[in-house]
């Protein structure tokens, strides 16, 4: 390899991946639409350009390779493709193309496109957050995409999204964790979901946990996983409950919240489960591996 | 009942006005896809906004909506006949309508045409059939309620004024009266069994029988009114009772809508059929109105196509 190969942008990647997937012709639309927006066309060719993708690539998935995602990651850490289509790659090339100098412009031309979006141009702008310029600007539009009842958005926002674990102050980032229970979407692909947790969100959890046995619903087990490192007193009284449960995916959970609580009682508890304990001290059973095991993936 | 296994397209229904419980019992009669066209809604708008809102509406959540319940929703952008009488507002909303056509799902500029028959409804009927010939759009056209025959005449003039393919063209909400000059013109002849003011369903059979199915179209108009989304599908059985052929009742009640609407390059068969998994993941099928995780309620809606199925 020559020494003068730059690194794959996002942009590269993404129109490299495109481009195996479509037409000569079809590329060649595209790659006339970004240079025209990226030479300043007006907002009304932007925004033509952007509706008509669909109909221009077409939806396929890009069904990327584990390799095409290492090379996503390298590219902007906790970027995660792995559910792009093709429009939704096209989109956010055009996107990308939009000169961005001038934030206010941009940002202006930006928020008109997410106010005039059909439901799959929001899955694409959402998505895209992470890489666009000026991330620091689009924090309100981002809390306004947790506030959505369209699945698919708020899924675009908040799982495979680096944006919110960056950009979203505790307030915003609760939310949307717990929002992400509510619509019944799974917690392991919240990027920084870990990282992230904190005791109010802890508290928040233990409520809603509340709230659902008081209205005899079904408790997500995922429920447990930020509440463990801030897991004291009656939130461990909880865990133990949970943890008496005769289904295996929650009494799991409960056992690995319960091994990350600073709580003398937490290890108490866990003391009287021995295969659990013994199951996380090797490693056997982790949050990552009962994900596979236990989580739905809804896609 | 026959119809048990058919699949119904409704291309006429005003569904931000109906209830999960309609869009169950539409899925449940068969109803696979539906056309929204953009109308007013009840009362006049005041404000470019609120059709701003209400175009990212059905190009949106009423989409998303419809998927939730396994039914493919499309739509149609225009300034309808009656908001064209306000004309400050009608110029924002032509500027507008670019924005919204070319949007995954659009299949017409409609529906537009006369109300009151109004200079400033022609002007603006004017318009937007140029906009339709720019764009290479279909055209649904609402013709009025009063003084039907006239405006439904003087709505093909314009349209072959602007030398639009009769063929994307429907004209809807025709009767007896209407009906035999739009096919001898060539457009298609939709038909909207609404009780009470618009079509029954024995009166659509009786035309059938006597027009033949060609580019005849059943649709419902259901909307805020006393009307029914389950017009199709009940127009359907009443024609198989009165014992039209099933190719002909496929034709009227499915097939016809699809070939019109399907020259736009925002529907076909596939969406419902063979639908790609990205739709899957984002609008169809998905489960979030059924909200916090709820387990689908079993019990199905009172409202069955068998019950009594005329609408008069």
């Amino acid at each position: 390899m020559s020494r003068d190969v730059r690194p794959p942008t996002p942009a590269s990647l993404l129109h490299q991946w495109v481009s195996e997937r479509v037409s000569e012709e079809e590329r060649v639309w595209l790659d006339d639409k970004r240079a025209e927006i990226g030479e300043g066309a007006s907002g009304q060719a932007f925004f033509l350009a952007f509706s008509a993708v669909p109909r221009r690539l077409g939806k396929a998935d890009l069904a990327l390779t584990e390799e095409d995602l290492q090379d996503a990651d390298a590219a902007r850490e906790g970027w995660q493709p792995d559910d792009w289509s093709v429009d939704q790659a096209g989109r956010t090339l055009l996107a990308l193309a939009l000169p961005s100098q001038e934030a206010d412009a941009y940002q202006q031309t930006l928020e008109r496109t997410f106010a005039h979006a059909d439901v799959g141009e929001s899955v694409a702008l959402y998505q895209s957050l992470p890489l666009l310029p000026h991330p620091g600007r689009h924090t309100a539009r981002a809390a306004e995409g947790v506030r959505t009842n369209m699945t698919s958005v708020f899924d675009a926002v908040a799982l495979r999204n680096p944006y919110p674990a960056e950009q979203f102050d505790d307030t915003a980032w609760n939310q949307m964790v717990l929002k992400a229970l509510f619509v019944g979407s799974p917690l392991y692909p919240i990027y920084g979901l870990d990282r992230r947790a904190n005791a109010a969100l802890a508290r928040m959890l233990v409520d809603y946990a509340h709230e659902r046995w008081a209205a005899g619903r079904p408790v997500a087990p995922e429920l447990w996983r930020p509440v463990g490192p801030f897991a004291e007193k009656e939130a461990v009284d909880d865990l133990k409950y949970v943890l008496s449960s005769s289904d295996a995916a929650r009494r799991e959970a409960a056992a690995l919240a319960l091994s990350q609580s600073p709580s003398e009682k937490a290890d108490a508890a866990l003391a009287d489960e021995p295969e659990l304990r013994a199951a996380i001290a090797d490693g056997r059973l982790t949050w990552k591996r009962f994900s596979r095991k236990r989580v739905a993936d809804p896609h | 009942m026959g119809t048990d296994s058919e699949m119904y397209i409704d291309p006429h229904v005003h569904m931000i006005s109906r209830t999960t419980d309609d869009y169950e019992a539409m899925r449940d009669a068969g109803v696979v896809a539906v056309i929204e066209p953009a109308f007013w809604v009840g009362q006049p708008r005041t404000n470019i906004g609120a059709f701003q809102h209400y175009f990212g509406w059905i190009v949106g959540w009423e989409r998303f909506r419809a998927g939730q319940f396994g039914i493919r929703h499309y739509c149609t952008i225009g300034l309808n006949a009656k908001e064209a009488n306000n004309e400050p507002l009608a110029e924002k909303v032509m500027d507008l309508l670019p924005l919204y056509l070319n949007k995954e799902g659009v299949v017409a500029i409609g529906e537009i045409g006369f109300d009151d028959m109004t200079a400033l409804e022609e002007k603006y009927f004017h318009r937007q059939l140029e906009l339709a010939d720019e764009l290479d759009k279909l055209v649904l056209v609402h013709t009025p309620h009063r003084n039907k025959t006239e405006g439904t005449s003087r709505s093909m003039d314009l349209c072959e004024e602007h030398g639009l393919d009769p063929a994307k063209v429907v004209i809807d909400h025709n009767n007896e009266e209407t009906v035999e000059e739009v096919l001898d013109r060539g457009f298609w002849a939709a038909f909207s069994i609404y009780p009470e003011t618009k079509m029954g369903n024995e009166r659509m059979a009786e035309i059938v029988e006597q027009y033949g199915p060609e580019r005849l179209i059943v649709d419902s108009a259901a909307d805020w009114g006393v009307s029914d989304p389950l017009g199709v599908p009940k127009t359907a059985q009443v024609m198989h009772d009165r014992g039209l052929s099933e190719e002909a009742v496929r034709k009227v009640c499915y097939e016809n809508a699809l070939a019109a609407y399907s020259q736009s390059d925002a529907m076909s068969e596939e969406d419902w059929l063979n639908p790609p998994p990205v739709d899957q993941r984002q609008n169809y099928e998905g489960n979030s109105v059924l909200r916090g995780g709820r387990e689908p309620v079993v019990e199905a809606p009172e409202r069955t196509v068998e019950e009594d199925p005329v609408i008069e």
